[in-house]
Parts: structure tokens; sequence; C-alpha cells
């Protein structure tokens, strides 16, 4: 099974605090910032600060994640120049309009990790969709390279693009929201939904979660450590879906003790998308379920 | 008519001061009864006249309770006064001192004061004392050792000079104030009871002068010999906070929540069960998350007792907290409820926490939430020095919360800044680790061997279980192994576990 | 690496570290350090700062370094940041690659 992306924790760059504490609080991924949340004058300090940590603290399994700048600020090169050399699992490539974007950065990653000795290709990549012509391209860009892990919507600059607000229904995102997940599936790459910024409105992120995840959303961006208990309570599986889950693969390991293809369950045949679903379902359980101290 | 004599046995009736006598008879006062408060002889114009009729003198010890908190003005007034009337060699045994009392420094330098006995020191007062300020050390005793100490005699009080936001003529004397809402307000008073009821003499200094009867009193009139009335007794800022307020840092919440879910998972999560929390952002937050869990399994608690805070009061009024046992009340929301809660119930130091009493509450306690500023792989917990070895801190009922409560779970982040909360050897030992059952940090929750069931329990729950060596190595490995800080050899504090036995000292730190 | 100017990096945060790095006409790193930690860690902190600098090849500046706890990544990283502001080089050097 692949690597749950429940929750990514956003950190900022600049913040030696955060970044001492980011693995503590149970995120499936820790992304740490170069972008917005750094100024422009500490660009440089930042970049500086992120590498000394990836090639010195350690985060156990969790997966690392640097957003860099994108490349037409003129920092992201520079960017990828430090942090590919760290080693972090995956780059997350922001303002991503277009499959050229992701190959371009692609073409940076590729040239440090020869320059470094690093096995070429070991490097992932997510691509974060921020505008309206992003959303266009969303099934290009999911596509455009082998590197991707997943895609993201960032929803700041993108209702900014549609020259509309957020909402807490989030109806101006609908669009969005769709066309990513759905090309994401379409590559067999994960799709990741935008933070929710009302950190004191615990109720409202749920209906948040909760929605996305029925969207087909394999998990979310948080930006405050007190979203991520909430957020992997969503992504649990129920006790009922868990006890069908259950009946289900029961049922298939009966068939196959007896010798026959055909799994039934009530009187209902047993289709193969039903198997797959269950299986993912218990297998998700079974990862959410305990919280380990892990040797970092 | 009767002849006296010929009662039979009336010479075996005890109290019987023979035939009633018309002229023995005290003048009738036909003043009405506010007249005649007003005369109350124990209502003395100032300190200096109180102390002047107690017979203070020279090498006596004298109390004062810490309920003002830092906003206490009652201990400075009072050494003034004493001071400018030439006392000397005084041993003050406090029930606490905190950062404002740094004046009795002056006092210690000018000979009026020459011992000390408290559960804690702060700020400047505890930095100059770190840096050898006395010769005799300062006595370091827990709520219930000093409670203990006190009802024994061994720590025998000439005067209590006992501040109270309320009292009447007589000596009724309350930490609230039921006839008007100004003035300061300090809930319970806990650590003045027993002083009061102990001492040789006894004076309340109060702001606030109410008719009689000053009922319900924390302190009766019986115990109190003078009332002196002063301007103010405090600011009632530093007093008291209107409530405490929750964390909103992660990492507290992370803590709290760890420890929330061993709770649950211990075995003493049942109806009726009986807790103690304290007052720091953990603890308040772990009060906040067994609510819900409450709520959730539907299961009350019979009794909170402790320090008090608000979050206790709301789960007291939403009935899921059926009594409280307070003998200090930690914010506003808790004093206004012990005025306002028939089952919200100020008790003493003793009946909190004396090792001689064996009905002492801290006995009848499930489980205790403490805090650390230092833990060690032996679980022995220091609460008193600070990383740099200066004394900062205070004992108070730790120890005897410990030793009492079924389970004992220690709250703290794995480091401090970039200092290593779990650490081989504690720098002070305020509680022996024999009494910690879990220390639940923000990286992992060990369990002490000698409680196996725990751990299994934890583990059968999902939680981060690890044992305390780990989380010793995990912290030096991100901060790195700290120097040791360097100490003289002069001893400034004695540290009294609750049954009176010297448990560490403290020394002298070096610059 | 030539100090040409002052550099300074980092916040007066808890966990973090200022580095501010001055020119200096003779030979040699002269460094005062204040820290809250300086019992403890005051010693491996200055060395972290030291080390650093030689790595960059800086042998004469001015080092002034107020310390709020940071970690021992969190010095260097000051450090280099204040170090390369300080010389006004952009012409950073990764070292690492290595796989994890």
């Amino acid at each position: 099974m692949s690597r749950l992306r429940r929750s990514m924790l956003f950190v900022p760059g600049n913040n030696p605090g955060m970044i001492r504490d980011a693995h503590i609080y149970g995120s499936d991924s820790i992304m740490f910032d170069l972008e917005d949340s750094v100024a422009i004058t500490e660009k440089d300090a930042a970049r500086f600060l992120v590498y000394k940590a990836l090639t010195t603290l350690r985060y156990g399994k969790k997966e690392l994640v640097v957003r860099i700048n994108d490349l037409s600020s003129g920092l992201g090169v520079a960017d990828l120049e430090a942090i590919v050399r760290a080693r972090p699992d995956v780059i997350r490539l922001p303002k991503t309009d277009s499959a050229k974007d992701v190959i371009e950065c692609e073409r940076e990653i590729e040239r440090i990790e020869r320059e470094a000795g690093i096995p070429v290709g070991t490097t992932g990549m997510m691509a974060a969709i921020e505008s309206a012509n992003g959303v266009l391209n969303a099934k290009e860009i999911a596509f455009s390279s082998k590197r991707l892990i997943g895609i993201a919507l960032g929803a700041e600059d993108y209702v900014t693009d549609l020259k509309t607000t957020r909402s807490p229904e989030g109806i101006e995102l609908m669009f969005a929201r769709g066309m990513i997940v759905n090309a994401a599936k379409a590559a067999g790459i994960m799709a990741l939904d935008t933070v929710y910024s009302d950190v004191n409105n615990e109720e409202g992120f749920i209906a948040e979660a909760t929605m996305i995840r029925k969207m087909g959303f394999d998990g979310k961006s948080v930006i405050n450590p007190r979203q991520i208990a909430p957020l992997h309570k969503v992504f649990t599986p129920s006790e009922k879906d868990l006890m069908k889950a259950h009946a289900i693969m029961d049922a298939i390991a009966e068939a196959n003790a007896r010798g026959s293809g055909v799994a039934s369950l009530k009187g209902k045949m047993i289709d193969k998308p039903v198997v797959a679903r269950a299986q993912y379902l218990l297998e998700m359980a079974e990862r959410a379920k305990t919280i380990t101290v892990e040797e970092v | 008519m009767f002849d006296f004599d010929s009662i039979p046995h009336i010479k075996e009736v005890s109290a019987c001061h023979g035939v009633y006598d018309e002229k023995n008879l005290n003048e009738k006062d036909p003043v009405s009864f506010d007249e005649r408060q007003q005369r109350s002889k124990k209502v003395l114009p100032d300190l200096e006249e109180a102390i002047k009729r107690v017979g203070l003198k020279d090498g006596m010890t004298i109390s004062f309770h810490h309920h003002f908190r830092n906003g206490d003005y009652v201990i400075n007034m009072v050494m003034d006064v004493i001071a400018k009337m030439g006392i000397k060699d005084l041993t003050v045994a406090a029930s606490s001192l905190t950062d404002c009392h740094w004046p009795l420094i002056e006092h210690i330098k000018n000979g009026v004061i020459k011992h000390i006995e408290t559960s804690g020191l702060r700020g400047k007062l505890g930095d100059a004392v770190s840096h050898g300020l006395m010769d005799f050390p300062v006595i370091f005793r827990s709520h219930g050792g000093r409670a203990a100490a006190i009802e024994t005699g061994e720590l025998h009080i000439d005067v209590a000079f006992l501040g109270a936001p309320s009292c009447d003529p007589y000596g009724n004397a309350n930490g609230y104030n039921r006839d008007s809402e100004e003035g300061s307000c300090c809930g319970s008073l806990g650590y003045a009871k027993l002083d009061a009821l102990y001492a040789d003499k006894c004076i309340i200094i109060t702001d606030h002068l109410v008719s009689f009867p000053n009922t319900p009193f924390g302190i009766p009139e019986s115990q109190v010999d003078y009332v002196v009335k002063v301007d103010n007794i405090g600011d009632p800022n530093g007093i008291m906070s209107g409530a405490t307020r929750y964390t909103k840092n992660p990492k507290e919440l992370l803590i709290a929540q760890y420890a929330t879910n061993a709770i649950v998972a211990s075995g003493y999560f049942k109806n009726n069960f009986s807790m103690q929390m304290g007052s720091g952002g953990a603890s308040l937050a772990v009060a906040r998350y067994l609510r819900e869990k409450m709520l959730e399994q539907d299961i009350k608690c019979r009794f909170a007792l402790g320090g008090i805070t608000g979050q206790i009061v709301q789960m007291h009024e939403e009935g899921l907290v059926k009594k409280i046992l307070d003998v200090q009340s930690f914010d506003l929301i808790a004093a206004n409820s012990v005025k306002n809660n028939r089952f919200h119930q100020q008790i003493d130091a003793s009946y909190y926490a004396s090792y001689v009493n064996k009905g002492a509450a801290v006995n009848q306690l499930d489980f205790v939430i403490l805090s650390a500023l230092e833990v060690d792989v032996d679980f022995n917990v220091n609460v008193m020095t600070g990383s740099d070895g200066v004394i900062r801190g205070a004992v108070g009922g730790h120890p005897d919360t410990a030793a009492g409560a079924s389970m004992t779970i220690v709250v703290c982040p794995l480091l401090r800044g970039r200092i290593p909360t779990i650490c081989t050897k504690v720098n002070t030992v305020c509680t022996p680790g024999r009494t910690v059952d879990v220390v639940v940090t923000d990286q992992g929750i060990a369990v002490n061997p000698a409680r196996p069931e725990l751990y299994e329990r934890f583990v059968e729950a999902g939680l981060p279980v690890t044992t305390i060596e780990k989380l010793r190595d995990r912290a030096e490995r991100i901060a790195g192994k700290p120097e040791p800080i360097k100490y003289g050899e002069k001893i400034v504090g004695v540290l009294m576990y609750r049954d009176n036995t010297v448990i560490d000292v403290i020394r002298e730190v070096i610059d | 690496m030539e100090i040409k100017k002052t550099g300074v990096a980092g916040t007066m945060e808890s966990s973090d570290i200022i580095v501010r790095i001055e020119p200096k006409n003779t030979e040699g790193v002269e460094l005062t350090l204040e820290s809250a930690v300086m019992q403890q860690y005051g010693r491996q902190i200055e060395k972290v700062i030291r080390e650093t600098l030689e790595g960059l090849g800086v042998t004469s500046a001015y080092v002034n370094a107020v310390d709020k706890g940071a970690l021992d990544c969190t010095v260097a990283a000051r450090t280099l940041a204040a170090a390369y502001r300080a010389a006004e080089s952009k012409d950073y050097v990764w070292n690492g690659g290595s796989i994890r």
C-alpha cells in the first residue's frame, strides 16, 4: 500500500522552534515552507535553516516535503540547489500553471541530482495548482512527470484569480477540487486539498475535511497541529464501514477456501472494486489505529 | 429557697461555681449591636499596636500565607513595621513566598530575618538565596509537610499575620467578601486556616472590615486575637486572574491529549473517580479533554481536590464533578465558586495533605496531574531549581499528592528550549521517583517499571509508550548532552520530604 | 571568505539565535556570546560558530551572538546566513547529497 498522506503539516521555513518540533504532532507529512511564510529578505536564511534541519535532525518515518519558490521568482533554482542536496522525499512546486512548469523544475532537479551524485529520479515532486489556468491544465500537469506523487490545490491564490473569496461552504472551489481530484486519479497519483485557515473553527474544518474525503481527496494540508487529530479522525473508517469490510474479506476467504472464484455476501456477488475498497479501508484503519513512538 | 450544701453530690458536680449572686452580674450594655461591634477591643488602629500587644520578640517565629500570590502586600508591610520596631532574628515560616517578596532581602541583610521556612521562592529573593544570602539554609516543606509540622508542634508559630479580604470586628475572616463586590478576593484560605488554629497569637489584616457575623467564615473569631484594618492587602490583579486561560500552545495540547488518553486507559476512569489537576497549561487542557470523555462515557467525578481552577468549577456546575475540596483557589471563577457553591468546600492544609492525618484528602485521590522542571530516569522530580540551578519554584503539594494518589501523572515537554526535561539525574529531588507512576511528554509516555499493569493498559490502548531512558536519550540526541551546572559547597536550601526528613539539599550557585 | 560589512541573521524568538558578524582589521575571530543556556551549552554553541566560520574560510571577524536556546543546526544555519550576508556573497556551497 502506498503512503498515507492524510495530513501535511505546514512549517514556516524560518522558524527554528517549529522546525525542531514538526514531527511530534503525528502528521503523515511535514512540509517545510520556503515560499509564502518566509519574508523576501529572509529567503537565504530560511534556506540555510531548512537545509541544516534536513541534513541534521531526525524526523522518523515522516514524509518530508519542501515547498520551494516558483522558478519564475528567480529564487526557485537557488532553493533547489540547496534542498535537492538535503534529500527530502518530495519537492513541492507552487503556482503550477502548466506541464511546462513541472518539466522545467524536474530538469533542474535532475541536473542537481547528477551533480551531487544522488541517484537520478529519487527526488519526488508534487505540484500545487493555484490559478484558473492551472486548474484547466490539471490533467496535463498530473501526467507531466513520473516524479509526481500528487497534485494539490492552493486555494488562496486561486480564489484571487477567480476574483472571489473563500466561503465556509467552499462553493467557489467546487470546480477546482473536482478537476484536481479527477486529474490526479486519472494519472494514478494523489489529490491533496488546500488549507483551512480559520484554525479556531474546528466544526468548519471537520465539515470541509469530510467533504473532500468524500470527493476522493487523499488528504489535506494543515497550518496548525491542532487540525491533525480531527483530520485523521475524518479519514479513519467508521465501525460500520469496518464491519462491512471485514465481512467482505471473510466472504472472499471463505470462497477461496471452497475453491470458488465467486464470493457473495447476503446473496449479492462481490465485485472486484468492492474488494479493493474493503482492503483499502482495512489497511487505512490499521495504519490509523496506533500512534507509535518513532525512533527518531 | 434552697440550701446549697444540702444538694446531694453537689461537691462532685464540675463547673458549678456556688450560689447565684446578682452582684456578680455585668452591667447590661444598652447600645445597639452595631455600635457595640464598632467598639470591639480586637480591632486595633495599626500594625505596630498589634505587634506590641502580641508581644513579638527577638527570635520568635512568625507566619504568613500565600493566597495573595504575586499581589501580596501583607508580608512586606508587616516586615517593614517589624523592622522599624527593631525586632531581630525572626524565623519567617510562610506557606510560600513569591516574586513580590524581594524586599525581604534587605530584612535578611539587616538581621531582622534570620531564617526562612517556605514551600517556594522565586524572583530576586530566590536568586539572592541561591547566591548565598543566608547562613541558615532555607527550609522547604511541602504543604502537607508544613501542616504536619504545625500540627505536631514541631513548627511552633508565635504570631500568625494573616491577610484576609474580609473580616468582622471579632475576627471572623474570609477569602472573599459577601458584603461588597469590591476589593480583592482569594477564595479559599486553606493555608491560613491551620496557622490561625495553631499559632499562639493570630492577627488578621484586612482591607474590608465588615459587619458581624462574616459568615460562613474561613477563620473563626475564636482563633483570632486582633484585627487590623489597612488600606490595601494586595493588588487584586496580582492576587487573581479573571480566569485561567486555556492554552493554545499545540505542544501543551498534545501532551494534554496523551495524558487524557492515559487516564482513560488507566482503569481509574470510572464513575465516582477522584482527581487533582494543576494550573499549568497542559494540566488545564487535560481538564478540558477529560470533560469531553466524561460526557462521552457518562462518567462523573466524585470530588476534585487541590488548587482549584475555573475549569473544575465549570465541570462542577455542569454536574460532572460532584464535590470540590479547595485548599487554594487559582482564579476568580474558583474564588467566586467558594463563595457561591455549597459543595465547593474550603479545606485546610492538614485536611488536604498532612501525613499525620490519615484521612488527608490526597490519600483519596485516584489520580493527580503534576508538572515538572526536570524528571530523571529514576522518575525523581524537580520542581524547585531552574536550568541554571537557581531556586525558582515551589514544592507545593507535589510530593503529597504524588504519594497519596493511586496514579501520579507528571506532564512536561521533552525539552524546554534547548534544556532536556528528562535527564539522568535531577538537580534537586523534590518528589521521589517511587511515588511517580507515569511521565507524559510530547514525544512519548514512560511508565514507572513498578507499575507494569499501567504499561500493559497503555500499550493495549495504542498509546505512544516508551521507556524513561529512551526519552532521556532522545532529548539528549536533539539538544546535545548538557554540561553540568556549577555549584559551590555552601548549602543554601534544604528540601524536606512530606514526612519532614531531608530528601535533598540545594547548593550555592557559582556564576 | 572576506567579511565586508555587518551581516546579521536570526531572531530573538525562543529556540533561535541572532548572529552578527562584522569586519575586523586584524586576524582572528573574536566572539562574544550571550545565551539562555550558557552553563549547559555555551561551549558547544561557541564551537559550532567557530567551526562553521572556519569551514567558510572566515579568519577575521567580530562575532556577536545572542542565543535563545537554538539547536546546533540552527546555530550553524544562522552563522552561515550571517557570514554570506556579511561577505556580500551568494556563492553558496551545499555539501549534501549523501544518501540518507
